[in-house]
């Protein structure tokens, strides 16, 4: 990728401010849609990638382990500039939100046996789990109507929550299985 | 000083394991956290819902679980290992990405790979649910959640916010 830097960007992009756009990118998106952020600054507002690009790497980061917003911030960096871009998009990315992280954390640790924070937390925590199970429904999108997207859903579910099996035996019994299921098709 | 080395393991396999995002690893992470760092699941729970209201990658909160286990080096050896195998597995597959361009079979493991990530999510909801929904208040407060998320566009650290209020003074008044 990085060999095609050079053909399709006129001024090359500098560290400083690659640093800074993944930075703001970290700094703002409070609430998710980070993905929609990343899209925003290089197909929009920078135009570092083409449309076509973006969805090409979307695709790659969805298919690798790893968070999809980072893996973009990989990908993104590595294209504009090589192996030192990749690193200062991903660490830019995740710095505002860790030093947000651990100053909470600090708060936490310190309070955590407090009546009041724990009456607070229950509140957070209940919400927290509304929200998880909302971004679990409409990420699952159209696979609720499929019927093998369903089967490997409760597939992975059952082996996971009731069977308890650990997550490395889980992925090596489901992903041949579902890979088999969704193995391309000659005529599509 | 000795959990270092059990942080780095522990975080670079669930990083290498996070198929289709971080939020796909939590009952795994809750499972081992307690295992091996005796992470109560009450903490662990509301560990990652302090991590919902910041900004930037959703799982950063494992920063706070290095934190809680090792200081500041422990949430920097978490950062690191929960970051670092994944980039550079896919920093690698970016750069063979031009080589062998879109095959048939990626679409597939993409497709294939989409419904295990949902089933593991739904069992991440499941696993924080057993440790949040503990009286009739926090099933109103998640349900109530749950509906604005899907059909409003409030901002959900709003929501998160407003809830932990909203449990507070219900409990100040039932």
């Amino acid at each position: 990728m990085a060999e095609q830097n050079a053909t399709n960007t006129a001024d090359p992009v500098t560290l400083k401010d690659l640093f800074i756009q993944f930075f703001i990118i970290g700094a703002i998106s409070f609430g998710g849609g980070i993905i929609a952020y990343e899209r925003i600054l290089l197909v929009e507002k920078r135009k570092w990638l083409s449309s076509d690009q973006f969805m090409a790497f979307l695709a790659i980061s969805q298919t690798m382990p790893g968070l999809n917003s980072v893996n973009l911030a990989v990908l993104a960096g590595d294209l504009l500039r090589g192996k030192l871009g990749a690193f200062i998009a991903v660490l830019a990315l995740i710095i505002p939100g860790s030093v947000f992280v651990l100053a909470l954390g600090l708060l936490y640790s310190e309070n955590a046996n407090h009546p009041l924070a724990n009456d607070i937390l229950m509140g957070v925590a209940a919400s927290a789990c509304g929200l998880l199970a909302a971004i679990t429904l409409r990420i699952g999108g159209d696979n609720w109507k499929q019927i093998k997207s369903v089967i490997t859903i409760v597939t992975t579910f059952c082996l996971m929550s009731i069977a308890k099996l650990a997550l490395p035996v889980v992925l090596l019994i489901m992903a041949p299985i579902a890979i088999y299921l969704y193995r391309p098709r000659a005529n599509s | 000083m000795s959990h270092l080395p059990s942080l780095f393991l522990t975080f670079s396999l669930l990083s290498l394991l996070a198929v289709g995002g971080g939020t796909a690893v939590l009952p795994e992470m809750q499972t081992l956290l307690l295992q091996n760092f005796a992470i109560s699941h009450t903490q662990f729970v509301h560990i990652y819902s302090i991590g919902q209201i910041a900004p930037g990658p959703n799982m950063l909160m494992v920063l706070v679980i290095g934190y809680q286990v090792a200081g500041i080096i422990g949430a920097g050896v978490v950062m690191f290992s929960f970051f670092l195998p994944s980039s550079i597995l896919c920093f690698y597959a970016g750069r063979l990405w031009g080589r062998f361009g879109e095959s048939p079979w990626r679409r597939s493991v993409q497709d294939a790979l989409e419904p295990i990530s949902i089933g593991l999510m739904a069992s991440g909801v499941y696993a924080v649910a057993k440790a949040s929904i503990v009286s009739p208040i926090t099933i109103i407060l998640a349900l109530i959640t749950l509906f604005l998320i899907l059909k409003t566009k409030i901002n959900p650290v709003l929501i998160i916010l407003t809830s932990g209020l909203a449990g507070l003074i219900a409990l100040q008044y039932f």
